[in-house]
């Protein structure tokens, strides 16, 4: 059992940050603490790919003398690594669009409190 | 003479007739015009094909397919043209009644009546055409579209609900005809209306036939006014007089017992109809409706409204007809299609020439008005006692058959209903007759008889009910072709 | 060769207008719109080029840079792939020609970056739906949702806010799409899709997979707007300008639905999908309930475009459902009703942009009959389109549901038959109510009662773009055989 929580623990930590994310985007007010709540949960994400190809004595996929090429297993897979980097490009578009909806909103509304906005907007 | 193209002609010449009319919306002579040369035509072409369906022959045009193996087909059937000759021809006597009606009454708006006329008869014709489902169901609803306007005509609340309710009801029972030929397509791979019915040797659950046939019978049911499905109809008579006339009296009630027949006749077949007991549920309902109907009746003051509880009785004669399954019986309903459309035309004309005459629509105001309009209402004596079933007018010939019908098969029940809603109707009219003719009139000395263009229609279809009862074959062999059509059901109905 | 190019060179229609766009439009504004019209018409054309290719020669599988997969990305441009981008390509190239006058005056000044973005949408669409890697997917997923989110805000006063919320539950199931795609390559090992679609039948009952595929369809249901995900849709079609709503609205949700198809009939493969739940059937009751729920918000609505947004909710349910069905003639109906519902709902939002610009409003509440007198021909396209969603024969309309309802009988299947029917009852509702208030209504009391004759139609850039849309659903109408014919022949099994 404590196998169990102990040898997954690189997912545990995942589940956990993306419950905290979508903990932030269900439940908060206030839509900074949202864009945080998104944020978080993209990361989760990110660090389940990362963990997936990490791999313990193996080194980055460039041809090195001492690690011979017909032992697959002392290289890491990089793909998942260079496909977070696509990822994490996303993200930061995302908040970035984010934060530019938010900078109109606040423009418009003077507030960023989600009850306060719909008050406003009917 | 090839007359493959005539079925589609049929259809297509008052759909084509909207565009004149809608462009010289201006010009009121020449958009009445183009109404009665559409009318006219398309009478015409029907009549073409008579004599075929008199030989028994059907003419069938294949059009596109409407989906993988469904078709849109046109086939002129004997039976389809048994009802186009008669939607056709009325429409005729309509339009010269309508231009009366619309300029008497100075109704709005008087193009977009016309224009929705005239796509109601094409759909018309497309329902007595149709040799599929899937072709009857896109008629069926483009008549419940282009009905839709007439309805609620004169824009009042009262129409506006009476539309709503119209549409709550038929496009109910669209959705019905929709899923229920579904189900045909699926159990016997075939939509195609065929004497004897669809099912051939397909034999199934006694339960799954019973959905199937409620299906159906929700769906046509609505059209024919069958009880407890008949209550858009009264609601209905807010629109026009000509439109209650020739909708309710020939193209909407009659394409829901049109459909009925169809139903009975050309997907389920008789002898299925017979085997699964379906004819039953029919028989009943019908008779309930017959003598349910005729009590109403006699509740309504507005002269329309009580016509249109009588439309409601006399649809379910048709139907009780075609439900008895016996050849007389079947001819009786088909005779009584035309009859009935004969009749109630001329009813409901009267009624139209009175409102726009004396503008009087209730029955306790028509003390005496008889002296003024004399042809009117000589015109509704006969119509209403032929309804009554009152030889020699043709609502007898055609009872009469009915009553031999359920005799032959050896049904004592349907007779008794008969003869009660003979009596039921006799007791509804005769107050209108009695106040119009010994009463004396109130106000009345300033008018006179309605104008021609109204009165000559009027007059034209109470002659033919007459002529029609004395001589059941003087036009086109009517009564030899519903004999043709019933013995057709038979014949081939035992594979 | 063009043709083994072809599905690149859609895709890269729009990168090359994307940049061209603002190019030209610092020095000349005026230029964005036309420039826009005539990028999605190319790629319009070359979708119409390709897939009439396809169909007759067979799937291009296109390696980009020669690499083949499982190393290198490849597009896949099959039917179902063809028939989506010609669908989505063609409404927009109509939509585009329409907003000219909308973007004029509901965001002066701004044409240069809203065409752009609009050219960078649906090169996300189009990406979407070629490619044939699912990390691939996700970034073209993301590319669209971006720029849509950014045309979105476009608009009204609340809309900026509707975008934001928007892009959050939009991010929120993009990453759990992406959280999917990691499960599905950590069992298989590739990201691509036919490799991966080989590899499956090895991993029959995975509970990984379970996993990925629920991550996957919730991910995607969210853009699909499939209930009960579809809280961000209405707010975002009422407020956004109504030239975005034509553009996004028709075709968002249904590239997404192409997702679902994909994934479920040929990456799972309805086995594995029903494998440890029966996946096709929740996700067809949920369809149902969307199918049900759309129709009765639509009716509680006044504002036009909330009621047609709303519909879209409704509308989509029947896509899915038909997926759900997972046989050739539900499949078929659900592939019609992608063509025809993008065709109704771009010509019904374009309608009310016309309204909008013509009245200022488009309160249903404050419609009458002088509408019917000033754009006869606005109304007559209005009235076509409503009869089609409604599913009236013989417009496009009916058919697609035809084919459902076949099909939910064949499969015994009475609550989804029940559902269409009512559904459809429900339709009649909303629409005929407008249609009752357009032709029938005398204008209220202290409103100038116009004259017959006193037209006041929109220009003709739109239109002609709407009346051939109207057009067109008749003519689907009557040519759906020969669609569906087309469709069956998609069909993976």
């Amino acid at each position: 059992m404590l196998d169990f929580f102990l040898g997954h623990y690189a997912y545990w930590f995942t589940i956990i940050l993306l419950s905290i994310g979508l903990y932030g985007i269900l439940f908060k007010k206030n839509l900074i603490k949202k864009t945080i709540g998104l944020a978080i949960l993209q990361i989760s994400v990110v660090m389940y790919f990362v963990s997936i190809a990490s791999k313990w004595d193996a080194t980055v996929t460039v041809l090195n003398p001492d690690f011979p090429v017909d032992q697959v297993a002392n290289y890491l897979n990089p793909l998942p690594h260079t496909l977070m980097l696509t990822a994490i490009v996303v993200g930061v578009a995302t908040l970035g669009v984010a934060f530019t909806l938010l900078i109109a909103i606040y423009n418009r509304f003077e507030t960023l409190d989600e009850e306060e906005l719909i008050e406003k907007i009917q | 003479m090839d007359l493959t193209l005539i079925p589609l002609l049929a259809v297509l010449v008052s759909l084509v007739a909207v565009v004149p009319i809608m462009l010289s919306s201006s010009r009121p002579n020449l958009r009445e015009f183009w109404t009665i040369l559409a009318a006219v035509i398309k009478f015409g072409l029907v009549l073409l094909l008579l004599p075929g369906a008199l030989e028994g022959n059907s003419v069938e045009i294949h059009l596109v397919d409407l989906a993988p193996g469904l078709p849109l087909a046109l086939k002129a059937d004997p039976l389809g043209v048994f009802f186009a000759v008669i939607a056709s021809g009325l429409w005729i006597f309509t339009s010269f009644y309508s231009i009366g009606y619309v300029r008497g009454a100075g109704e709005h708006k008087q193009t977009r009546y016309f224009a929705s006329f005239a796509v109601c008869l094409s759909a018309t014709i497309g329902i007595a055409f149709s040799a599929n489902l899937i072709t009857f169901i896109l008629f069926y609803e483009m008549l419940t579209v282009a009905t839709y306007p007439l309805v609620i005509h004169n824009e009042k609340k009262e129409a506006v609900d009476a539309g709503r309710k119209y549409l709550a009801f038929t496009l109910t029972a669209g959705l019905l005809l929709v899923a229920a030929s579904a189900l045909v397509y699926h159990y016997t791979g075939t939509i195609d209306f065929a004497p004897g019915g669809v099912f051939g040797d397909v034999t199934l659950p006694h339960n799954t036939m019973l959905i199937l046939f409620i299906l159906f019978l929700g769906a046509v049911g609505v059209k024919a006014g069958i009880m407890p499905l008949q209550s858009w109809l009264p609601a209905a008579m807010a629109a026009p007089t000509p439109v209650s006339a020739l909708l309710h009296a020939v193209a909407v009630v009659k394409s829901g017992v049109f459909a009925v027949t169809r139903v009975v006749g050309y997907v389920f077949g008789v002898d299925v109809m017979g085997d699964y007991g379906l004819n039953d549920i029919l028989i009943v309902l019908a008779g309930f409706t017959i003598i349910v109907a005729s009590l109403i009746a006699f509740n309504q003051d507005n002269l329309k409204r009580r016509l249109a509880y009588s439309t409601v009785g006399h649809l379910s004669y048709i139907v009780l007809g075609v439900a008895l399954l016996t050849p007389t019986g079947i001819t009786g309903g088909i005779m009584h299609i035309a009859a009935h459309a004969t009749m109630k035309i001329t009813l409901f004309f009267c009624a139209g020439a009175i409102y726009v005459n004396l503008h009087r629509t209730e029955i306790s105001n028509l003390d005496g008005i008889a002296k003024v309009m004399p042809w009117t209402m000589g015109a509704f004596v006969i119509g209403s006692m032929g309804l009554a079933g009152i030889p020699p007018i043709n609502g007898f010939f055609s009872k009469w058959n009915l009553a031999l019908g359920a005799l032959e098969g050896d049904m004592i029940l349907p007779v008794v209903v008969l003869v009660v809603s003979g009596m039921l109707n006799v007791g509804y009219f005769f107050p209108i007759l009695y106040r119009a003719y010994f009463k004396p009139g109130i106000g009345l000395e300033k008018y006179g008889e309605a104008s021609p263009l109204m009165v000559v229609p009027i007059v034209i279809t109470a002659a033919l009910s007459v002529l029609f009862g004395l001589f059941p074959n003087l036009f086109f062999g009517f009564f030899d072709l519903a004999v043709d059509i019933s013995t057709s059901l038979f014949n081939s109905g035992s594979p | 060769m063009i043709e083994s190019h072809l599905p690149a060179y859609i895709a890269l229609t729009f990168v090359l207008f994307s940049v061209l766009i603002p190019v030209f439009g610092l020095w000349k504004s005026e230029l964005s719109q036309p420039l826009a019209v005539l990028g999605a018409g190319i790629a319009a054309g070359f979708s119409l080029f390709g897939f009439f290719d396809v169909i007759n020669d067979g799937a291009i599988r296109y390696y980009f840079g020669g690499w083949e997969p499982p190393v290198g990305i490849e597009f896949v441009y099959d039917g179902l792939s063809a028939f989506f981008v010609l669908v989505i390509n063609a409404v927009a190239f109509f939509v585009l020609i329409h907003s000219h006058h909308i973007s004029k005056r509901e965001f002066p000044g701004k044409e240069m970056p809203y065409y752009s973005l609009a050219m960078l949408m649906l090169l996300g669409f189009n990406g979407m739906i070629l490619t044939g890697d699912l990390f691939n997917l996700y970034v073209f997923l993301e590319i669209a949702s971006l720029a849509g989110y950014a045309l979105i805000a476009i608009g009204d006063k609340p809309a900026p806010y509707a975008a934001f919320r928007y892009l959050i539950i939009g991010t929120a199931g993009g990453t759990l799409y992406l959280l999917g795609v990691g499960y599905m390559y950590t069992v298989t090992g590739t990201l691509n899709i036919i490799d991966m679609a080989a590899m499956l039948p090895m991993l029959y009952e995975s509970n990984a997979v379970f996993a990925a595929l629920i991550l996957m369809i919730v991910g995607i249901g969210v853009k699909a707007a499939l209930f009960p995900m579809h809280g961000w849709l209405p707010d975002s079609y009422t407020y956004a300008s109504s030239s975005s709503t034509a553009l996004v609205a028709p075709i968002g949700t249904k590239v997404a639905a192409y997702i679902l198809f994909r994934i479920i009939l040929w990456l799972f493969g309805i086995e594995i999908t029903d494998a440890v739940a029966p996946i096709s059937y929740i996700v067809g009751v949920l369809a149902c309930i969307g199918i049900l729920y759309g129709s009765i918000m639509a009716i509680a609505q006044s504002e036009m475009k909330r009621m047609l947004a709303y519909s879209s909710v409704s509308q989509i349910g029947y896509i899915i459902m038909g997926l759900s069905l997972a046989n050739p003639w539900g499949f078929a109906g659900a592939l019609l009703h992608v063509l025809n519902h993008a065709v109704m709902k771009a010509c019904l939002f374009m309608i009310s942009g016309q309204l909008r610009l013509k009245e200022g409003h488009s309160d249903m509440s404050r419609f009458d009959d002088s509408y019917r007198k000033k754009y006869p021909w606005t109304m007559a396209s209005f009235t076509i389109a409503a009869i089609s969603m409604i599913g009236l024969p013989p417009l496009a309309g009916f058919f697609s549901k035809w084919y459902l309802v076949l099909e939910t009988i064949d499969n015994s299947n009475w609550l989804f038959l029940v559902v269409i029917l009512i559904s459809s009852l429900l339709n009649a509702v909303y629409f005929f109510r407008v249609l009752e208030k357009v032709y029938m209504m005398d204008p209220s009391k202290g409103q100038k009662k116009p004259k017959d004759g006193e037209y006041s139609e929109p220009k003709a850039s739109m239109m002609i773009p709407t009346s051939i849309l109207a057009i067109s659903l008749i003519v689907i109408g009557f040519a759906n055989a020969l669609i569906v014919g087309v469709l069956l022949n998609i069909f993976p099994f």
